[in-house]
């Protein structure tokens, strides 16, 4: 049976979670541990950390708030953002990550994926690919007439760099250097609001054996339903409808449930 | 006043009835040994031992395994790597001592993995051989690895680890290879996952799971727990 799993998305910089700290009762919103401890009690089936600043500064101060995190929370998370060598993926899962995300620097160099993966496990590599759907492009021979680009392209710097390269290339590409699960972000999407795009959603999800985490747009809770029920996707994640406390986690999962989605229920006892 | 499950105090009155001053040496705060040989991170089974009541210590040092009330074996990664890491830091024969003795042994994954004869994820490399059987890849499931939350069928309810789970005891698992014993019989708990899984197994003093208790949110601490309290009963 595949259980959907439900992944809030928390950005931190400087060891601090940064946007959405809309959770009124918490006594200090910006402390990942205090933070992921609720979404832990709301059912929060994982968790992804996004360090956005990522330089090498704050790396230590990074590395302090993972291994407070697994001190204190028990359910399964990521970190990601600014992994770009096999010392930085060691120091993250050392401290207590249980994965590490890679993006840019897998891209430029396919071999980090594979070094990760021999060290500590294919479990312990998620393959984040920002996707952008193929601009149309004009058809040499046919000046004027315009035809849509087919699939979609893999994008660098949080959606700023053209690759040239295709996103279901890279996917099954990342599952043979040894990736055991892929963050799937639409870049037309991410931010928009307007739902997944599922048809990306079920391309990447037909073209590997691994899990694919979908990501990028969730507006509303319909849209985590329909990025598994249309999307296949094994996992949604999101960020602001969480963290602004438009709905809970366990909202979530009672409307997917309802969907007829398996899910893993809420437990209230803690 | 920690979780006890009513089987587990039974177990141990019955243990202590005819020797009523044992009683009294009942170890309130156990002393577990979370095996260390280098492999993953060991921090929060550690520290969900220590939350629950145990003083979990990581070591590879022979002598506090033997001294310790409890002991567990974890593991990430692949199987022969694990069985090599174990062995270059001297750890197969104190485990041996350890399920040997009588005392509560809890193997976590691969740590699971490695108490059967063989993998087949590297047939060159010799399993601990506790618990006979072969560890097996996942043969069809809905994505392999299985990394998700799945519910527990649990073939032996009754089985101290196994008590006040919950109604619906999800837990986390991340694996491509699954434990199938020589007899069925030591299977304590199952999943489906597109065929029937096994989760978790019991042979005397040796229970293990395939799933990770430490990052299993509410079910997986009381699993922990449990293992706690089996550790506060005296050993011979």
């Amino acid at each position: 049976m595949k259980v959907a799993r439900v992944i809030p998305c928390l950005d931190v910089t400087d060891g601090r979670v940064v946007k959405g700290t809309n959770f009124v009762d918490l006594r200090d919103a910006g402390d990942p541990v205090e933070l992921a401890a609720r979404y832990d009690l709301e059912g929060a089936d994982e968790l992804v950390f996004l360090d956005i600043t990522a330089s090498s500064d704050n790396r230590e101060t990074t590395i302090d708030m993972v291994h407070r995190v697994a001190d204190e929370v028990y359910i399964p998370f990521t970190v990601g953002g600014g992994i770009r060598t096999l010392e930085d993926a060691r120091q993250m899962l050392r401290a207590g990550a249980d994965k590490v995300s890679v993006n840019t620097a897998a891209v430029q160099r396919p071999q980090l994926i594979s070094e990760i993966s021999a060290e500590f496990g294919v479990q312990c590599v998620v393959c984040a690919i920002d996707a952008k759907r193929r601009a149309p492009t004009t058809d040499a021979g046919a000046v004027g007439e315009w035809t849509v680009g087919d699939g979609w392209e893999v994008y660098l710097h949080g959606g700023r760099t053209p690759t040239g390269i295709d996103a279901v290339q890279w996917a099954q590409d990342a599952v043979r250097h040894g990736a055991g699960e892929i963050l799937l972000t639409s870049m037309d999407r991410d931010g928009t609001r307007e739902g997944f795009d599922l048809e990306l959603t079920r391309a990447i999800g037909e073209a590997v054996s691994v899990p694919v985490i979908a990501s990028g747009g969730v507006g509303t809770i319909d849209h985590l339903v329909e990025g598994v029920a249309e999307g296949g996707a094994d996992a949604v994640l999101a960020a602001s409808i969480f963290h602004f406390r438009e709905h809970t986690v366990a909202e979530a999962k009672e409307r997917m449930a309802d969907a007829g989605i398996a899910i893993r229920p809420v437990v209230h006892d803690g | 006043m920690p979780f006890v499950s009513r089987v587990v105090v039974e177990s141990l009155r019955r243990r202590v009835c005819c020797d009523p001053a044992r009683y009294l040496i009942v170890n309130e705060r156990p002393l577990v040994a979370v095996l260390d040989y280098g492999i993953g991170n060991l921090h929060s089974a550690q520290k969900a031992l220590e939350r629950r009541g145990a003083d979990a210590r990581l070591t590879s040092d022979p002598g506090l395994i033997a001294d310790a009330d409890g002991v567990v074996l974890p593991g990430v990664g692949a199987f022969g790597a694990c069985m090599d890491a174990l062995r270059e830091v001297g750890l197969e024969a104190p485990v041996h001592v350890a399920v040997e003795s009588g005392r509560p042994f809890l193997g976590i994954c691969v740590g699971m993995q490695m108490l059967f004869t063989k993998s087949e994820e590297d047939e060159q490399a010799a399993g601990l051989d506790v618990i006979p059987g072969t560890v097996k890849w996942i043969p069809v499931g809905p994505k392999i690895p299985q990394m998700q939350w799945n519910l527990l069928d649990l073939e032996k309810p009754d089985d101290p680890m196994l008590q006040d789970l919950g109604d619906d005891p999800y837990v986390y698992f991340v694996h491509s290879l699954h434990g199938v014993p020589d007899e069925s019989e030591v299977v304590a708990a199952t999943v489906e996952y597109g065929v029937t899984l096994n989760a978790a197994f019991r042979l005397d003093n040796v229970f293990a799971v395939q799933f990770h208790p430490e990052k299993s949110s509410t079910p997986g601490l009381r699993l922990l727990s449990n293992f706690v309290t089996v550790c506060r009963v005296p050993n011979d």
